[in-house]
């Protein structure tokens, strides 16, 4: 063998082209598979993507780092499906660019968070997480309730999601601006046309301070539709074990 | 390289690749380790074939255990259920809730569940002990909100109270001062008048004066004489024990800001048995009517 590798090590071009079959081969094995992607996200009702507001909220988990100490998959074992509720289906996450499944616990996982909590305690316990759970390692975040949602590049943020596959209408990057402050406020004439676009979203101010949409609103918004979307009963788990 | 190249002081054959006169040993591999690395090597054969592993066109293979993570978990839950089915059951055909804690058995089934749902569920707002926190009510207490019969806290639990439930509560408290409704001055004097319900220190004058106030904004739900109305979930004004807080700048800040607490509904995240066993569990936390 020691011999046959002389005849690479002497060619430049023949080491390059080795290079590039060896790797050819890792990289198909690892991207073929996601051309068949529609094989592993299951057929789910209820599932749309994020509503502005809610994704604001999500661009702020991320910039928080929230992912680093809490995870959002519940798995398929059974002390979790009993603690936490049904576990994660990959549709859920499918329009999660990147996903936020996490790798690690400190704290609890978030996945079936939303409705679990009043929006008061969510508020409450970001500002002052011990005031609630003394016992909790959390940082608080208090600087949320009084910074205001900066809504300048909602808009562009769709566009990006669409981008990468998220199914976002012309219609819902037109109103992306207008959604995001009309999911705050449940007397707005956009109600009905913002529940349209994005069903099962929970209209209200979030945050218990209707003079200001703030990073606070949109990190609750968030919050309180995690998990939620999926209608389970009329979701299939026999077709979809793996 | 032709002929193996031995080197001299060592005995042991090198590479036969020499940088400045310095060649490497070519010494073999430490046998143990050879072979845990074939035994590896072939124990991922074994697992192509037992598991699934390998991706094609329409799906992937599914080895012969046709091993299914979802399917397991599906069937511990079923074996979980089918343990708890009896007791369940029982839960949910006693004739009242009441029956069930005048049960021993069946108590402390409803005790053991309850208090693991508790722990789950209910800990993070009302405290692990049931201690609550400001806004967060007390259950260990004698002092309800809502009403403290099995009955009620059932009730509570299902619909929650100022919940997404469609059958929950709606009643809030109006926020007084900052929808203009009263005055800075009233809303002080107002305080004063609640202070001197419970008894603590006030000034005479101010809640005096408040009385009317108090007559034509507060007795629709508080009632007349402070004692509060469960069924619009307005506490007692006159005893010691105060959700958000009975210092005079808490009672202040209520009746210029308003409450409206939410309990989350449960009804649809825990099914029934759940509620069922968590209702008698918290009504047996120490303050149950």
């Amino acid at each position: 063998m020691y011999h046959r590798h002389k005849i690479f090590e002497k060619s430049g071009i023949l080491l390059t082209v080795g290079i590039l079959v060896t790797v050819a081969i890792g990289g198909v094995v690892e991207i073929a598979p996601l051309f068949y992607l529609e094989s592993t996200i299951e057929e789910v009702d209820g599932v749309r993507p994020y509503s502005p507001l809610e994704l604001a909220g999500r661009d702020i988990y991320v910039r928080e780092g929230c992912y680093v100490c809490h995870s959002q998959q519940v798995r398929p074992l059974r002390d979790e499906v009993e603690r936490y509720g049904h576990y994660s289906l990959a549709a859920e996450s499918m329009y999660d660019h990147p996903f936020q499944w996490g790798s690690k616990r400190s704290g609890p996982d978030l996945a079936r968070l939303g409705g679990k909590y009043s929006d008061e305690w969510h508020r409450q316990h970001m500002e002052d997480p011990r005031s609630l759970v003394p016992e909790s390692i959390m940082p608080p975040y208090a600087f949320l309730s009084k910074r205001e949602l900066d809504l300048s590049n909602i808009e562009a943020s769709l566009k990006a999601n669409r981008a990468v596959g998220v199914p976002y209408t012309d219609e819902m990057i037109e109103n992306a601006v207008l959604d995001a402050k009309s999911q705050v406020d449940p007397f707005s004439d956009n109600y009905d046309a913002l529940l349209a676009r994005y069903p099962k979203a929970q209209i209200r101010d979030f945050d218990g301070n209707p003079e200001q949409i703030t990073e606070m609103d949109a990190l609750i918004a968030y919050m309180q539709m995690l998990g939620t979307l999926v209608d389970f009963e009329t979701y299939k788990a026999e077709e979809n074990y793996r | 390289m032709t002929e193996k190249d031995i080197d001299e002081t060592t005995g042991v054959e090198t590479t036969g690749h020499e940088w400045d006169g310095i060649k490497e040993l070519n010494n073999p591999l430490p046998r143990w380790w050879l072979i845990i690395f074939y035994v590896t090597v072939a124990w991922s054969v074994v697992y192509w074939i037992l598991m699934p592993a390998w991706p094609g066109i329409t799906g992937y293979t599914k080895g012969l255990r046709n091993h299914s993570e979802r399917a397991n978990v599906a069937e511990q839950i079923a074996a979980l259920d089918a343990e708890r089915a009896e007791a369940t059951r029982r839960l949910i055909a006693a004739p009242s809730l009441q029956a069930i804690e005048d049960d021993p058995e069946l108590l402390q089934f409803a005790m053991a569940a309850g208090g693991s749902l508790f722990g789950d569920n209910c800990a993070t707002c009302h405290g692990a002990g049931g201690q609550g926190f400001p806004g967060y009510p007390n259950l260990n207490d004698d002092s309800w909100v809502w009403g403290g019969s099995l009955e009620d806290i059932k009730t509570t639990i299902t619909v929650g109270r100022r919940s997404d439930h469609p059958e929950t509560t709606l009643t809030i408290m109006q926020a007084f001062g900052r929808d203009q409704v009263l005055s800075r001055d009233e809303v002080s004097a107002v305080t004063d008048y609640v202070l001197s319900l419970s008894g603590q220190p006030h000034d005479e004058a101010a809640a005096a004066s408040a009385a009317p106030l108090y007559v034509t904004h507060c007795t629709a739900c508080h009632a007349a004489d402070g004692t509060g109305d469960r069924t619009q979930g307005a506490p007692n004004l006159t005893d010691a024990i105060w959700l958000y807080g009975g210092d005079r700048a808490t009672i202040y800040d209520t009746i210029w800001n308003g409450r409206a607490s939410v309990m989350p509904a449960w009804d649809g995240r825990l099914s029934e048995a759940e509620i069922i066993a968590l209702s008698v569990y918290v009504h047996a936390l120490g303050g149950g009517e």
